[in-house]
């Protein structure tokens, strides 16, 4: 939920990455914190496995720049992907300004993207929200594997509206920055519609 | 569709931070942050120093989510409060409506007294974050009335 405090002149939305297992969520907030200046971000909090696998949420707080006299700043939070973590998913997707769902674009994994996205939108439900009527971006990552589904087809099946859908290599930040970029703008764009 | 954003007047912030304040002077604590569930800090008092208070709200807050639906498996709503006591500084949260009231306290406090004292300040604090949530938003009054596009562009150059 969207606070805006008079007083620091601070704007503050939450964005929540989603999407299965292993798909490369935490990747995009690794990227994000690696590649930005530490002036402008917090710290990347990663509560994990010990084979870093994400148990409960990733957390980084980023500042975009001001608007208006007001600094707006993204909170960023990743989901724990793997199946049985739900009851987790659902906690972190409280208070959800907009979402990018994160989809494997690996043939194998396609099952999983829309077991995964058909979570996203029961749980959105759960909390009192519609994926239909939220800032939504749909990135298909891993792009630079072999054994890929080709973007139409991917977007095709997964797409829910008519999002922004970017293509991503997480790993070497391909596409990350474009993914923020169009969530944040959806969100900004849906507080100014008031 | 999201939530109404929450708006949070000058006025309004400096009374919680006096509030908050009040506290940390009653309950000897280090510091007294006010957080939102989800995890967005509202209102912090107290000796910060290099404390990172918005990763600190952030965890809270998931702390008292994972808690609570770990509470809700056994029957209860949720846990009033939690306690974590370390060596030499601790942590105690209270959920207070839509809100957690953290104190960080050492050993010039108590358990006990930090937890009294918040007790004593939930209603108040309770009933401002009332008013502020249930405020109509004038939206006259946001600093999104006459954002542009190219505002909102000139974020991501």
């Amino acid at each position: 939920m969207t606070f805006i405090n008079y007083a620091s002149r601070e704007i503050n939305c939450k964005i929540v990455y989603y999407g299965p297992g292993l798909c490369g969520k935490t990747t995009n907030l690794q990227h994000i914190f690696e590649a930005t200046a530490p002036q402008a971000r917090g710290k990347l909090i990663s509560l994990a496995t010990e084979t870093d696998r994400t148990l409960f949420f990733d957390f980084m707080p980023l500042e975009l720049g001001t608007v208006r006299g007001f600094k707006t700043r993204f909170h960023l939070y990743t989901v724990p992907g793997q199946v049985f973590y739900d009851a987790s998913r659902k906690l972190i997707l409280k208070g959800v300004d907009g979402v990018v769902f994160v989809a494997d674009s690996q043939e194998e994994r396609m099952d999983a993207n829309i077991e995964s996205l058909h979570n996203l939108e029961e749980n959105l439900k759960a909390q009192g929200y519609d994926l239909m009527k939220l800032p939504y971006v749909l990135q298909l990552n891993k792009r630079d594997l072999p054994n890929i589904i080709p973007a139409i087809d991917i977007a095709a099946e997964l797409r829910r509206k008519e999002e922004p859908v970017v293509e991503a290599v997480a790993s070497t930040g391909a596409g990350v920055f474009d993914t923020l970029k169009a969530v944040a703008k959806q969100v900004l764009t849906e507080l100014r519609k008031g | 569709m999201a939530d109404t954003p929450i708006l949070l007047h000058e006025r309004q912030y400096h009374q919680l931070k006096a509030v908050l304040a009040r506290l940390r002077m009653d309950a000897s604590a280090r510091v007294v942050f006010l957080v939102d569930k989800d995890g967005q800090e509202i209102a912090v008092q107290g000796e910060i120093g290099n404390l990172d208070t918005t990763s600190l709200a952030s965890l809270a807050a998931g702390n008292v989510a994972a808690t609570g639906g770990m509470a809700q498996l056994i029957g209860e709503k949720e846990f009033p409060t939690l306690s974590h006591e370390g060596a030499h500084e601790s942590i105690h949260i209270s959920v207070v409506g839509r809100m957690l009231l953290i104190v960080v306290f050492d050993e010039r406090s108590s358990l006990g007294l930090v937890k009294l004292r918040s007790k004593q300040v939930s209603q108040q604090l309770s009933a401002m974050m009332d008013e502020i949530v249930n405020a109509p938003n004038d939206i006259s009054d946001s600093p999104f009335a006459e954002i542009t596009d190219e505002d909102i562009d000139s974020l991501f150059q």
